[in-house]
């Protein structure tokens, strides 16, 4: 099984912040993976690390094989995290969708048959063909992630990249999401994707990298969610309690809210 | 019909008009991507570093052109190297770069009082100064900035957007940001004698804001926009020669009244629409306003029901 992310002692950051420093780390072809930690840890930088859009210090980043910046555009598909969209932009749900459509070479503005025709396509697939004319704000939170999807997956990548897909939308949503991307995995398509949260995302998904600034530990939710583990990705003192095959990552200090007031 | 065609018997007049229509077209093309990616004050400041420039030019006795677009590029790259380490921001470092130079410009004009009045021009807006070299530099800036927006719609557009997933994607945004500046930089000089750079930030931004108040398309925008712009510039013209007043000044004051327009159809129809529902749910509960602009991220099944019920819209 050749890798479709290969990062080799990765250092990379801001200018007085370094991020993460010598990092590691392989993820093979057809994986589901999800990165896992706490908000501020590193997850976004390392994903923007990974698609080459955030320059390392050292290190090298392969993608199936090939260095980053010499990979076509369209082989990764992408999924900005949804809280950084600009929703007030004037765009239609299909103006979005065709985006994707801007790595070819086609210098004209408007979109060919061809093109149209594989809009559509995908829409009908996703299931929002009835809202690809309403304006990006007009739309649900499960409609928002597909419309952004579909930008990512029009050009038929290998690797899916999305950061916190899961987070501002419902659980219900959260769920069709998670089920979408798994059949978008069935068909052989690695993902990639950033959470923060453990229970009711991090724990369905098949591969798990605990981050913090650096990898703590990966592998399978029930082989690696343990308290030592869980603890030091998350810096506070977590508890984990197991049900019938089910877990939930509890805080192990109970919050006094009212106990400031007083 | 007849005072429309009076005017236009004199040269002066047709000058200007053309000039106004080549510049508030122009200006509402550009201005849409100045709103979108938040460069309305980099516009306002632009113009004004241009006019010490093109003062700074003609007192040199190199064109008055050259001279504001030596000085537009400088600020320009100065801005830059002043907000690269993130201590000062943007809009502190486009105030005191652009001001001081425009301060450069009035410093001279106020010691050389010979040359006064050609300023005004550049400052306010003179119909009647119009030239022909400046015709000439305002069709050719038009044309050549239309021809380049066009060609760049899809690269421009995804940048403007979202520009960490246009990177993603394969869009060179720093190329397409920077042809970017320079073509605002010469559509400002370009329109510089003909609303003056005190009035330049509004010519571009006014028809933008409306067309945005007419659709929620980016291409449409794009046209509306385009077609509001030039319409200001003519009916400022009209409105210009009529009043007797500066041509700049009656451009911009146009441009605002059809951005009040735009709102206060915005208003009624909203009302209207709101009406209509209540009427077809036939009960209190559902009384949410439809077709707002700026909402929260929520589930509106609703209000996707009432859009699914107008028939499909063809895009082009
Ligand atoms: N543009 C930036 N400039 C400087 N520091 C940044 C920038 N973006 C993020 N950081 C810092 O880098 C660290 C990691 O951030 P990020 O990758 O966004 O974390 P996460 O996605 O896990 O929430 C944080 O400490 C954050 O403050
Ligand atoms: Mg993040």
């Amino acid at each position: 099984m050749s890798s479709a992310v290969y990062l080799s002692n990765v250092t990379a950051g801001y200018a007085h912040n370094v991020v993460f420093t010598r990092l590691s780390l392989e993820i093979g072809a057809g994986r589901f993976a999800g990165i896992v930690g706490p908000t501020g840890c590193g997850k976004t930088t390392l994903l923007k690390t990974i698609l080459g859009t955030h320059p390392v210090f050292s290190g090298s980043v392969l993608l199936n094989g090939q260095p980053v910046d010499s990979v076509p555009p369209g082989a990764i598909g992408y999924v900005p995290q949804l809280g950084s969209v600009d929703w007030s932009f004037p765009v239609t749900v299909e103006e979005v969708i065709m985006m994707g459509l801007y790595t070819n070479r086609r210098i004209w503005p408007w979109a060919s048959k061809e093109e149209r025709e594989r809009i559509h396509d995908l829409a009908h697939r996703l299931g929002i063909y009835d809202c690809l004319q309403h304006h990006i704000v007009h739309t649900s939170g499960g409609q928002r992630q597909r419309a952004f999807l579909a930008r990512a997956l029009i050009n038929n990548p290998k690797l899916l990249v999305l950061d916190e897909p899961t987070s501002g939308v419902d659980i219900k949503t959260q769920h069709e999401v998670l089920h979408l991307l798994g059949d978008i995995n069935n068909d052989g398509i690695t993902i990639l994707l950033t959470t923060h949260d453990l229970n009711a995302v991090a724990s369905h998904l098949p591969w798990v990298i605990c981050f913090n600034h650096g990898i703590v530990a990966q592998g399978k939710p029930r082989d690696i969610f343990t308290n030592e583990i869980l603890t030091r990705t998350y810096g506070g003192d977590l508890v984990i309690v197991r049900h019938e095959g089910h877990y939930l990552i509890a805080n192990n200090t109970p919050l006094h809210l009212t106990s400031g007031l007083s | 019909m007849e005072f429309l065609l009076e005017p236009l018997e004199y040269e002066f007049f047709r000058h200007g008009l053309l000039a106004a229509l080549m510049v508030g077209s122009l200006c509402g093309v550009i201005g849409v991507y100045v709103i979108l990616r938040g460069m309305s004050y980099v516009g306002h400041g632009l113009s004004h570093a241009a006019f010490g420039g093109a003062v700074v030019g003609f007192t040199l006795n190199f064109n008055f052109y050259a001279g504001a677009g030596a000085m537009g590029l400088l600020a320009a790259l100065l801005i830059n190297r002043i907000t690269r380490n993130g201590k000062i921001k943007s809009d502190a470092a486009i105030g005191i770069v652009t001001t001081a130079m425009f301060a450069l410009g009035v410093i001279i004009i106020s010691r050389v009082r010979t040359f006064t009045q050609s300023f005004e021009a550049a400052l306010f807006g003179n119909i009647l100064g119009i030239t022909g070299e400046d015709l000439l530099v305002i069709g050719l800036v038009t044309a050549s900035t239309m021809t380049a927006m066009f060609f760049m719609y899809r690269p421009l557009l995804f940048s403007t957007f979202d520009n960490e997933a246009a990177r993603v994607f394969g869009i060179r945004t720093g190329i397409v940001q920077l042809i970017f500046s320079m073509l605002l930089t010469l559509s400002i000089i370009a329109s510089m004698n003909v609303v003056g750079v005190t009035m330049i930030a509004a010519t571009l931004i006014a028809p933008a804001v409306t067309a945005r108040m007419m659709t929620d398309s980016f291409s449409r925008m794009l046209i509306y926009s385009t077609i509001m712009g030039a319409i200001t510039g003519v009916a400022g013209m009209y409105l210009s020669y009529i009043l007797n007043a500066a041509s700049g000044a009656t451009i911009v004051l146009f441009g605002a009244l059809l951005f009040c327009l735009s709102l206060l159809i915005k208003f009624i129809r909203e009302k209207f629409m709101l009406r209509v529902n209540l009427h077809r749910h036939g009960d209190l509960i559902h009384t949410h306003p439809h077709g707002q602009g700026h909402g929260v991220p929520n589930d509106r099944p609703e209000n996707g029901k009432t859009n699914a019920d107008q028939p499909a819209q063809e895009n082009r």
